[in-house]
């Protein structure tokens, strides 16, 4: 099999994750898409160790780390969104916008009435 | 084409239609159904790729444990279960775009950099468990502890944030107390 098919497959699995992660409102749905493009990565990984025939198995090592770190990324990531969930009564995350750069003008048409006066 | 190229297309096709399905799909719950089937066939991927220990390790965390996981957030943030329309922003185009280009300059990058490059599969050191965790346990042992404690700040931090919601919700203490806190620690300094 030609190297670049698994590769062809792991770019094309990142651009659907990077599509998940823009366009998706629900914030669970982004972290599928990070999930998504988590998973291209390892592919690229696992091909190339068994490419390279590598004794060491640098590859194979390297996609079980990015697992754990993903494992460890959504459980933090759902603990974020259960607390959001619990102050604001939603997920989307086009409507969180305390913390975006507005100008003085826009302070007025807030959502949220305490982030106009921290800031 | 032998059947073993047979069974990677086959499973790369899998993978790639269920990840559509999982990043269009307008059923909450649908989306992580069919990343299950994604996250499998990527499992399978990794067999055929001769990387057995890393197939069973993504069975078992991302399509036993990760989903779970993610079920358990739909579930308590209230998802519901019917179709529901604005799960996409409504400008999805410029996303659309954005990862167009991504996968095309990404699939071209690849393709044109490793085009002659054969995958010999036959000869390929078959990752089992043995070779992994000999691997593991005598070159990446330092990686590995770190990894450690990277999971356990992890935890730690998913539960500081638990008590943090349970504080919200008992009294809205968390809210006014923090900024006090924080000029103090300005006039500090």
């Amino acid at each position: 099999m030609p190297l670049w098919w698994p590769l062809l497959v792991a770019s094309l699995l990142f651009a659907i994750g990077v599509y998940g992660v823009l366009s998706r409102r629900n914030a669970v749905l982004v972290l599928m898409g990070v999930e998504l493009m988590l998973n291209a990565v390892n592919i690229n990984f696992v091909a190339f160790d068994a490419q390279l025939r590598d004794v060491l198995h640098a590859g194979q090592t390297f996609a079980l780390f990015t697992i754990v770190i993903a494992a460890a990324e959504v459980g933090l990531a759902l603990a974020i969104v259960l607390l959001v969930f619990r102050t604001h009564g939603h997920i989307e995350v086009d409507e969180l916008r305390e913390l975006a750069d507005r100008d003085e003008s826009d302070l007025g048409r807030l959502d949220h009435p305490t982030a106009g006066v921290e800031s | 084409m032998s059947w073993v190229e047979a069974i990677f297309v086959l499973l790369s096709l899998v993978t790639l239609g269920s990840a559509v399905l999982v990043v269009t799909t307008s059923h909450l719950v649908h989306a992580a159904l069919w990343l299950v089937v994604t996250l499998g066939s990527v499992a399978g991927i990794f067999l055929v790729l001769a990387a057995e220990f890393v197939a069973w390790v993504q069975v078992l965390i991302y399509v036993g444990a990760v989903v779970v996981l993610l079920l358990f957030a739909l579930m308590l943030t209230r998802a519901p279960t019917g179709r529901q329309d604005d799960l996409t922003v409504r400008r999805a185009a410029p996303a659309a775009l954005v990862a167009g280009l991504v996968g095309v300059l990404l699939a071209v990058t690849v393709v044109a950099g490793f085009r002659d490059v054969r995958l010999d599969l036959d000869k390929a050191v078959v990752g089992s468990a043995e070779a992994t965790g000999t691997a593991i346990f005598t070159l990446w042992v330092l990686p590995f502890e770190v990894l450690s404690v990277l999971l356990l700040a992890a935890l730690v931090g998913a539960i500081v944030l638990s008590r943090l919601r349970a504080e919200l919700s008992g009294a809205d203490v968390a809210g006014t107390t923090s900024p006090p806190d924080n000029s103090a620690a300005r006039g500090d300094r």
